[in-house]
């Protein structure tokens, strides 16, 4: 008679790695942390097929904080490396995770295209509204008046609505949440990694240290009003003139996920080195 | 956003014991993950609170599932889908972290943590039908009012700090 060998449950505490996460105390990043590992052990994944890719910035750090594989990629070029990984690995969870200067600007003609392709991977983009590393510029989804000795008296430019661009551009599923509510945001988490396709989580994950103004926040969030709807109209129109602050699931989109054919074309890595000798 | 529970109703003491779990063990989680952070700042009086903090919750998480007995509080928990919008109460606000925050700091967090599960035994209690139930959650109020107490306590040993306790002589400056 077979046996059949059960896994017991995995806990939040199992997918984080024994590296003490670097961030400012009070940053947002490390409710996300707490987020992704209560969402992965909910859906019970297996670490060794699970992986987490970022690009560059403070929330890129992630993947080395968590035990699933990781990959801490170029500067904005984290969808690119996660939509490579997919297509050739469909049996692999990928989550991919970025910042608003990361996902938005140096990396915006990805989001764009990964959005269109709908390839079945999360993209989890962890909005401050500033470039954190690099001590304070502004970034694509910054205020128009945010007055720093880099931006005196404001940008005056409006800014990125990621939302609403990944829905024009095809994402499949499109969330806003907030670090910290970290079991709701385990929820979405959870919800956008079982819809098939493209889904994109925006969290708004507060920078205490270069906008301190963002504490304020967890005051300001409120639950979505309405259930998310599958129409990408409505689910356009409301996020066009919610207030920013609407949190939970705006968007379920039915499309099929982009999933080219890899069975049995053989690819020989030794063959594809060949071409990048030197 | 909300942070009581209002999902499925508490029906036996193995419900109340996997809740009473459940909220343990976020605090564990969210007290260690405070003193990592701590840590990482080099602020080690707080570390060792935070770790204290962490150690006692993790006592009483132990001492609930040994009262809970075969019962899988995991399961049981999962199967009552609280707290799935917002946290459990005994929740300490992780955005409220300074790298200069003091054993004050740390001890008003946890009053906040304790008096919030406080009120959500002594609820419990008042809209328990169950005799067991209510004995129970009778139980857990002492409990967690002996917890106020303690850390109401401890505050007496770590007067609040001055206002000027996160000026820093050297602090992050934007760029420019």
């Amino acid at each position: 008679m077979a046996t059949v060998e059960t896994q017991p449950a995995r806990k939040p505490a199992d997918y984080k790695s024994d590296i003490n996460a670097i961030w400012c105390p009070g940053c947002g990043d490390y409710h996300v942390l707490m987020s992704f590992t209560r969402a992965f052990a909910e859906l019970g994944l297996a670490p060794e097929k699970t992986v987490v890719v970022s690009g560059i910035g403070c929330s890129s750090r992630i993947p080395a904080y968590t035990n699933c594989y990781g990959f801490h990629g170029v500067h904005g070029r984290s969808l690119a490396l996660a939509a490579g990984l997919k297509v050739t690995r469909p049996d692999l969870t990928v989550v991919v995770a970025s910042g608003d200067g990361d996902g938005y600007s140096i990396g915006g003609n990805h989001f764009l295209h990964a959005c269109r392709r709908n390839i079945n991977m999360t993209y989890v983009v962890m909005d401050n509204r500033v470039y954190g590393m690099t001590k304070g510029q502004p970034s694509p989804t910054t205020e128009p008046d945010f007055d720093t000795a880099l931006s005196p008296g404001g940008t005056g430019l409006s800014p990125f609505h990621p939302l609403v661009i990944a829905l024009a551009s095809g994402a499949n599923f499109v969330a806003r949440a907030f670090s910290g509510a970290p079991n709701e945001t385990a929820n979405i988490l959870v919800e956008a990694i079982r819809h098939p396709g493209f889904s994109f989580v925006e969290v708004l994950s507060p920078c205490v240290t270069f906008r301190p103004d963002e504490r304020e926040w967890k005051s300001l969030v409120h639950a979505a009003p309405v259930a998310a709807t599958n129409d990408p109209a409505k689910a356009a129109r409301r996020i066009m003139t919610d207030d920013g602050f609407n949190i939970g699931i705006l968007y379920r989109g039915e499309r099929r996920p982009y999933q080219p054919r890899m069975e049995g074309q053989n690819i020989d890595v030794a063959e594809l080195e060949k071409d990048f000798e030197l | 956003m909300s942070k009581m529970p209002s999902e499925s109703p508490i029906v036996s003491v193995a419900d109340l014991l996997a809740l009473a779990h459940q909220i343990e063990t976020d605090a564990v989680q969210r007290y260690t993950e405070l003193a990592e952070q701590m840590e990482t700042h080099n602020n080690q009086e707080l570390v060792k609170v935070f770790r204290d903090l962490a150690r006692a919750e993790g006592i009483h998480a132990e001492e609930i599932r040994k009262m809970a007995g075969d019962v899988d509080l995991t399961a049981q928990a999962q199967r009552l889908e609280r707290w799935k919008m917002g946290d459990s109460p005994e929740q300490a606000d992780l955005g409220a972290a300074h790298y200069l925050m003091t054993p004050w700091h740390a001890l008003q967090l946890a009053l906040t943590g304790e008096q919030q599960a406080l009120a959500f035994f002594t609820s419990v209690l008042d809209s328990a039908k169950n005799e067991k139930i209510k004995d129970m959650a009778a139980e857990f109020v002492e409990e967690e009012a002996e917890h106020v107490n303690l850390v109401q306590r401890l505050l007496r040993k770590y007067p609040k700090p001055p206002d000027s306790w996160a000026n820093d002589d050297d602090p992050p400056r934007p760029q420019g």
